[in-house]
């Protein structure tokens, strides 16, 4: 699914009467909005789909796993989402997903 | 920023009715729980992409107790960060640094909260 899909429902399931043109507007500006939050240091709760959260790391020591060099991984801000427990739940209907676990890979 | 808020925002920002942006922004969040839903992945270009991936069931422990447990197949959901977005992120961190230093130049004392999770 692309953002193009998105607009598309929107355009259809919305109800709004949206032209194309204003659906895709319609989603550019929620992930604008959304980017914008993230931006400026706060994080985003979504009920029923996850929280985006934003942690500061420290600086620590690292290796480059290629050449197994020591590096310095600077002190920095990182983004992670965190499904809620509706969403979850969603991906593990048994309408959705063979609970035999036949397609599953290990983690 | 909540869900309401995000709903609040989009009205202001595109000038609908709250209740018009609710729906557009329930159906964008239904629309994505759905693809993840089919197993299907979602990549938002400068926001990041959302995928699935199915465990095989395995035999675990309660790690409390020791005691054995079979831990059933499931999907869950990640989300990886896009790259213009990883790096607004970080920018919003070293902006506020500046803006600590800045303040206690000028003598201050701010207590700044960024609303961050710091417990990692």
């Amino acid at each position: 699914m692309t953002k193009a899909d998105i607009v598309n429902a929107v355009y259809a399931d919305a109800g709004g009467g949206y032209s194309k043109k204003e659906s895709a507007d319609l989603v550019d500006d929620i992930f604008e909005t959304m980017k914008e939050a993230l931006a400026r240091g706060e994080k985003i709760k979504i009920s029923g789909f996850g929280n985006f959260v934003l942690r500061d790391k420290r600086e620590r020591q690292g290796r480059n796993p290629q050449t197994g060099a020591p590096i310095v991984i600077h002190q920095r801000r990182v983004l992670s989402f965190k499904a809620s427990q509706i969403l979850k739940q969603a991906l593990n209907e048994e309408l959705y997903f063979d609970l035999s676990g036949e397609e599953g890979t290990p983690a | 920023m909540t869900k309401s808020e995000l709903i609040e925002a989009i009205a202001a920002r595109s000038d609908l009715t709250k209740a018009r942006a609710e729906l557009v922004v329930n159906c964008v969040f239904d629309a994505m729980l759905e693809a993840l839903q089919r197993g299907e992945g979602i990549e938002i270009r400068g926001f990041g992409s959302f995928t699935v991936r199915p465990y095989k069931p395995y035999d675990g422990r309660n790690p409390r107790t020791g005691q054995a447990v079979t831990v059933p197949a499931k999907r869950l959901p990640f989300f990886k960060v896009g790259k213009e977005l990883k790096e607004l992120v970080n920018e919003s961190r070293v902006r506020a640094a500046e803006f600590e230093r800045l303040a206690g130049e000028a003598g201050d004392h701010p207590v700044v909260d960024d609303g961050s999770d710091d417990d990692e």
